[in-house]
This record gives C-alpha cells, sequence and structure tokens, in this order.
C-alpha cells in the first residue's frame, strides 16, 4: 500500500515534469508547410502537408531515458513486459537501471516503438510522424530542403558504409541543421510515431506492383524519388521493425504540437 | 502386365523419339522435366544440417539418394575489410565473406533457411535465392531486423547452380556491398566425381575513391547508376585468389569451377589463360556445351566449368572484358603444381629476329660482317648490308626510298639533318627519340624507339647505306662511331623496337 502511494507520487512528480524537461532538452520550432515526400500520402499526390510543431534538438539519451525509468519503474528491462520491447531492450546498460556512465550522453538504442512512445507522453510530448521527421531531415545546415544537393547526399550514405560495431557518439554532436535540429542523420534511426502505417512491402521490388495498396494502406504506396537511397534505407530500416523490436541503431527523439494527436 | 504394356510402349516411343531426332540434330539430349519432375515427395531422415563453407571452398556432395530436411543457418554480417592493398570497405555480407558462403543440397530437398541479422548489423537485411521455387525467392518471408532472425521452408524443385543475394532497398547497394552467393542443388544422382572443386565469383564495386586510393572507401552511389565500376573483382577482394591465396591443384587432375557472377552490373567473360573449358554449363543449365575458351556469366547468374590439367604452371582467371582484369582488378589464379610435359606445351623454344618477307638476302649482312672482323670492310660492302637491314627495320617508317610520312615521320632522303650531322643520327638510332626535330624546315613530333636489337655494325652499316642512297651526300659511319657514341650517351634500359 505504501509502496503504490510511493509510485502514484512519482507519478505526480512526473507529471510535473514535461516543462521542466522540454525546457532541459530543448526544442526546435518548425515551421509547417508542404514538401515532397518519398512516401506519397495517396495515388496521385506527391506532396505532404505538415503542421508547425517542436522537435528534440538531440536524440534522447541513455541519461535522460534512466531518469525516465525512475518514475516508471515498469519499464526497466526486468520489469517490461516482453510484448513490449524484445530480448535485446537496453541489454547494452551496466544494470537495469542505469547505463553506465560512458553511455550516459550517448543516443538511447536498444529501445522499442512502445517504449519510445511512453518516453514521450511522460514529457507531455509524442513520438514525430514519418512526415514530420521527413520534413527535418530533408535539411541540410543551410537549406531546409537539400535533398537535391549529391553532397550532402552522399555524406548520410557515408554513415551507412560504416559499420555499426562503432560505439556511438555522444548526442548533439553534429551541427545543427536549418532547422536547428542536430543529428537527423549520422547517429541512430529514429522511431516515428505512424510506423504501423507506413509498411512498405518487404520485397521493396514489388513497389511497382499496383496489387500491393489493397492491403499496404495510404502509407504504402510506390516510392517516389528512386535515387533517394538515404530516405529508402530509412523507410527499409523503419519497415523492418516490429514496435516491439529493439536495435543497437535504433533511437528516437520527441516532438510537441504540430497536428497529430499524441 | 497392363503396365508392362504401358511402359513398353513408352520404351519405344522413346526409341522413335531419339531416332528421329537424331536424323535432324546428332545429339538429341534427355530433359529432366524441370520442376514438375523435381520433387521427390517428402523429407525422409533426420533433419541434416548444412554444411556451409566459405569461398575458396565447397562445401562435400551430399550423398544423399533420398529428399532430407536441410537446415540451413545463414549469418549476415556487415564488416570492414580490405578491398585492395591499404584500402578498406564495409562489405555487408551472407556468412562474413564475399561471396557468402557457398550452401549445398540436393534436388528434392526440403530446405528450413534460417537467416540471421547479427545485432551489430545497421540494416535490414534479406535473402533472394534463385534456386527457390515461391515469389521473391523467400525475399518477403526472410526480412530481418538487425538482432533478429528469420525462417521459411522451400522445396528445392530444379538443380543447377543458383545465384542467392539480398533484396532490400536499395537492392543495388545490398548488391552492391558484397552480399551474394552461391547455392548448388545436386541432380539427384550427384556431380560427376573430381579431384576439386573450388567457388569462384566475380563482382563489381564502387567506391568514392579511385582505383587503388588508400584509406577507408565509402560506396559511391552515382557510379552504381552509372555501371562505372571501381572494381571488378573475384571473391570480394584484389588478393583473394592470388599470391599465397592462388587455387591449387596438380597435373593430371579434374577441376571443377562454380563461378558465379553477382553483379550488381557487370556481365562477365569468364576465361581462363592457358585452359579450354572442356565442359561448360551455360547459364548453370543442365546441358553442358564442350571446349569453350570463354563464357559469359550474367549479372545475377552462375556457370560451372570443367576442365583437366596437363602442363604445370599459373593459369590466370580474367573477366577478359580484359580491362576489368589489368586495371579494375577481376584476376585470379590457379597454380598448377606437376612434372612438364614438352610433348604437349613446350616453353620458349626460340627467340630469333624476324624481318618480314621485305628482307632480300641477308647475306650481305653476314659478308660484312665478316669482312669487318677480318679489317677489310669496304664502303660498297657496307652498304649493301645496310639496304638489306634498311628494309627490315627502318623502312616501316622512313619508307622504302626514305621519303618517310608527311608530318608524321621525318624524311631520310635529302635530309639537311644528316648532311650537318650525321653523328646525331647514331644518336638517334642507338637512342631514340621522342619529341620534336625538324627536318628540311619541316616539325615532326612523333616516337623513334632506340634499336636496341641492332648491334653496333649493323647501325654503322645501315647509316652508311643512308647516307650513300636517294641523293645524299655520301661518306661512311663506322662501327667505331658507333660504339664511341654508345660509351657516351644514355638509352632507356631494356627498351626494343
Amino acid at each position: 500500500m505504501r509502496r503504490v502511494a510511493a509510485m502514484l507520487a512519482l507519478a505526480g512528480l512526473s507529471g510535473l515534469a514535461p516543462a521542466l524537461a522540454a525546457t532541459n532538452a530543448g526544442r526546435a520550432h518548425v515551421p509547417g508547410g508542404s514538401f515532397e515526400t518519398v512516401l506519397p500520402p495517396a495515388a496521385g499526390v506527391k506532396t505532404a502537408t505538415v503542421q508547425a510543431f517542436d522537435m528534440d534538438r538531440t536524440p534522447v539519451t541513455n541519461g535522460a531515458y534512466a531518469r525516465f525509468l525512475v518514475s516508471h519503474p515498469e519499464w526497466r528491462r526486468d520489469r517490461v513486459a516482453r510484448v513490449f520491447a524484445d530480448a535485446g531492450y537496453l541489454q547494452h546498460w551496466r544494470d537495469a537501471a542505469s547505463p553506465g556512465e560512458s553511455l550516459a550522453r550517448q543516443p538511447v538504442t536498444h529501445v522499442s516503438w512502445f517504449a519510445a512512445k511512453a518516453y514521450c507522453e511522460t514529457q507531455g510530448a509524442r513520438l514525430p510522424t514519418w512526415y514530420e521527421w521527413e520534413r527535418v531531415s530533408a535539411a541540410s545546415a543551410t537549406r531546409a530542403d537539400a535533398r537535391d544537393d549529391p553532397a550532402w547526399r552522399q555524406s548520410i550514405l557515408d554513415w551507412y558504409a560504416r559499420p555499426a560495431s562503432e560505439p556511438l557518439p555522444d548526442a548533439g554532436l553534429t551541427s545543427p541543421n536549418y532547422f536547428g535540429v542536430r543529428d537527423v542523420h549520422g547517429v541512430v534511426w529514429e522511431w516515428v510515431l505512424d510506423l504501423g502505417s507506413m509498411m512498405v512491402s518487404a520485397d521493396n521490388r514489388e513497389q511497382g506492383d499496383p496489387d500491393l495498396q489493397k492491403f499496404c494502406g495510404s502509407g504504402a504506396l510506390s516510392l517516389e524519388q528512386k535515387e533517394n537511397y538515404a530516405m529508402l534505407m530509412r523507410i527499409a530500416t523503419l519497415s523492418s521493425m516490429q514496435a516491439s523490436f529493439t536495435s543497437s541503431t535504433m533511437g528516437f527523439r520527441c516532438v510537441a504540437g504540430g497536428g497529430a494527436a499524441p | 502386365m497392363r503396365q508392362w504394356l504401358v511402359s513398353g510402349l513408352a520404351a519405344l516411343l522413346v526409341a522413335c523419339g531419339q531416332q528421329t531426332g537424331s536424323s535432324t540434330t546428332p545429339a538429341a539430349v534427355a530433359e529432366t522435366g524441370g520442376s514438375l519432375r523435381g520433387d521427390f515427395g517428402p523429407p525422409q531422415g533426420e533433419p541434416v544440417k548444412a554444411v556451409l563453407t566459405s569461398p575458396p571452398l565447397v562445401p562435400p556432395p551430399t550423398g544423399r539418394h533420398a529428399p532430407a530436411k536441410v537446415i540451413v543457418e545463414l549469418e549476415v554480417h556487415e564488416v570492414e575489410r580490405e578491398i585492395a592493398e591499404g584500402v578498406k570497405y564495409t562489405f555487408w555480407t551472407f556468412g562474413g565473406t564475399v561471396p557468402g558462403s557457398f550452401i549445398r543440397v540436393r534436388q528434392g530437398d526440403t530446405v528450413e533457411f534460417h537467416l540471421k541479422n547479427r545485432p551489430d548489423s545497421k540494416m535490414p537485411h534479406n535473402i533472394d535465392l534463385h534456386g527457390v521455387t515461391g515469389p521473391g525467392g523467400g525475399a518477403a518471408s526472410s526480412f530481418t531486423a538487425p538482432g533478429h532472425q528469420s525462417q521459411f521452408t522451400f522445396k528445392a524443385l530444379n538443380q543447377g547452380i543458383y545465384v542467392y543475394h539480398c533484396a532490400t532497398a536499395p537492392v543495388g547497394m545490398h548488391v552492391a556491398n558484397g552480399m551474394y552467393g552461391l547455392i548448388l542443388v545436386e541432380p539427384p544422382e550427384g556431380l560427376s566425381p573430381v579431384d576439386h572443386e573450388y567457388y569462384v565469383m566475380q563482382g563489381d564495386f564502387y567506391t568514392v575513391g579511385k582505383y587503388r586510393e588508400k584509406g577507408v572507401q565509402a560506396f559511391d552511389m552515382q557510379k552504381a547508376i552509372d555501371e562505372r565500376p571501381t572494381y571488378v573483382l573475384f571473391n570480394g577482394a584484389e588478393s583473394s585468389l592470388t599470391g599465397p591465396n592462388a587455387l591449387k591443384a596438380k597435373t593430371g587432375e579434374r577441376i571443377r569451377l562454380f563461378v558465379g557472377n553477382g553483379g550488381p552490373n557487370l556481365v562477365s567473360s569468364f576465361h581462363v589463360i592457358g585452359e579450354i573449358f572442356d565442359k561448360v554449363q551455360p547459364e548453370g543449365g543442365t546441358h553442358p556445351q564442350e571446349n569453350v575458351q570463354t563464357t559469359l556469366i550474367p549479372a545475377g547468374g552462375a556457370a560451372i566449368v570443367e576442365f583437366h590439367t596437363e602442363v604445370p604452371g599459373n593459369y590466370i582467371m580474367v573477366d577478359h572484358s580484359i580491362f576489368r582484369a589489368f586495371n579494375k582488378g577481376a584476376l585470379a589464379i590457379l597454380e598448377v603444381a606437376g612434372e612438364p610435359r614438352p610433348d604437349i606445351y613446350s616453353g620458349k623454344q626460340a627467340d630469333e629476329s624476324y624481318l618480314s618477307d621485305k628482307v632480300g638476302s641477308l647475306a650481305a649482312v653476314s659478308t660484312a660482317a665478316e669482312a669487318k672482323a677480318a679489317g677489310k670492310l669496304t664502303q660498297d660492302q657496307q652498304v649493301q648490308a645496310g639496304a638489306a637491314l634498311f628494309k627490315g627495320t627502318c623502312s616501316v617508317c622512313h619508307q622504302d626510298q626514305g621519303q618517310g610520312i608527311p608530318n608524321v615521320f621525318p624524311p631520310l632522303a635529302g635530309s639537311d639533318l644528316l648532311k650537318k650531322t650525321p653523328q646525331r643520327a647514331v644518336e638517334i638510332a642507338l637512342n631514340g627519340l621522342t619529341g620534336p626535330i625538324t627536318v628540311n624546315g619541316v616539325t615532326y613530333n612523333s616516337v623513334m624507339p632506340p634499336m636496341s636489337q641492332l648491334n653496333d655494325d649493323e647501325i654503322a652499316n645501315i647509316l652508311t647505306y643512308v647516307l650513300n642512297s636517294w641523293g645524299n651526300a655520301g661518306g661512311a659511319i663506322s662501327k667505331e662511331d658507333v660504339q664511341k657514341v654508345r660509351a657516351t650517351t644514355k638509352r632507356p634500359e631494356g627498351a626494343a623496337h
């Protein structure tokens, strides 16, 4: 009984936390607008529109995630329900409650989509939608949409070419992009809110097959901009992950505002 | 009884068919019946774990005579290693090697396939085996996130040698990074015994840096789209089948190569220098071709080639689209040890000058040489010897009458240069000439190689002939003149005409 009370107290505290955490992490304001997407929202429609939102400037770190576990111990690796996170969940941490000093400032990985979603919700925020993430990811340091810049594209591909066995860098070391957001490329993959609706065919060579539209939903029409390999690989990776999956390179960040309901 | 009748009838029909066939085509070949006749029923006995081998090795024959359930466990591994000396590249691999592990099953086997993607992988991967009957060849069923594994099962209905590869987006990039290999589906009776089986697979690679540019090299998407490879390699690295890694055999052995081509772009003109393939199963098909020099292997295709070794030595395997072999790395070596076989191949038996049919009698040359040795050489003898040598050596460029070729090769007839500085001609003949030279007011800019094949006697005689022909001013060059120039000037080492 006492323990329940303590948990309630903690929960109450965490209710206060969002404003604080948001300030600490810092979010960048991303204006609303339309842009050409690699995942057309409907047949014949090439652009996606997003409302203005605020996005974490850096991915969530192991340290921040450990603080979340204090208030939400049900997400500790020794307590989490297996349906919400696979066996790899936080396995790289020193123990169930803390990552260890060397990992504290690195982006958190080995987290499932369910866990990432829960974290953002405790911050009064949510995971970004694919289109929100895509809008931010299209930016270079100087342009809101740099996807036609071959040098910028190659720099993204260069990250893909490096093996994932190297340790991750600390979060926030890359230079901010046009929107003031860091680490969008070159550090980790990131979960998006609408993971389930953006499935592409597991055999993506079928992308020209019109039959697929029948069962893959609106987000799964054939990919536009086939030369945009950097985006294709991001989508391929996301579509290989189920919501309980974790991997050494999949992290996340949160957004607030915008059109999507938390 | 009825059965006997039917089979008897069938035999008769077959016999007739063969007879008719033989009248038009000399060798009618029995058809295998393809997948329609490739199902030998449910698997029998305990499941078997497939032996996987890294290239260039091939697993032993299955030795089975009944369909089995075969378990294949293949691990995807993203790994950085050398593509050429001092050049690192991140390969994505099936089983840690490029090409991936060799898989060997028997026609009719039921294959339970486990694809494991290591936790330290960055990418999701899958596998499309060309030996699978079913949509995607297994691709959708094997799509696997990092740190996960997938399972699917197929029955190997068609015999042959098949490529497998990753089919995850972007497919071209996964293949270009080395995600391909071979699966052999043995015919039910197995393959004929040989002394060595080897696994060789070609692939083209695209790096940001130039060929052999040192350091860590990233994948270059634009070069891949343009199909302009930096490297074309056998077994994923420049040295994977050369030097200490060369394939080994002895004379008098039968060799079978399973040769695949992963691409992603190029088609291979596979050739072994100094061998003739006794037997090729082109495109990995069932019916062999015999006595083949070069076999074409499409990207995403394979062939089985067989030959018998007779003569010892190094046999170089190339993509005979030959710049790939010598400028992009498509080169492998088979070392064959054994006793020489001069009855089949002699080695070099002679190296003599060849002066073509322009040469008349070279008797004058030897007459002059003898006279010189005896100290009795006349200018007339020099001119006659020089005339014979000129035809074989100089007339190709300077022409029969010393007129040269306008703007390309300067004339010797009426040459002001010869008249003013005959010694210069000795230098040029001995050492060659590259760069501009002005003769009779015209500047020429060609290359004349040093005449290293001529001795001092011969150069002296040729030049004496030139000085006394076509209205030139006369005079003589002696052997001693040539010796003096040879002793005091430099010439490119080892240069020959």
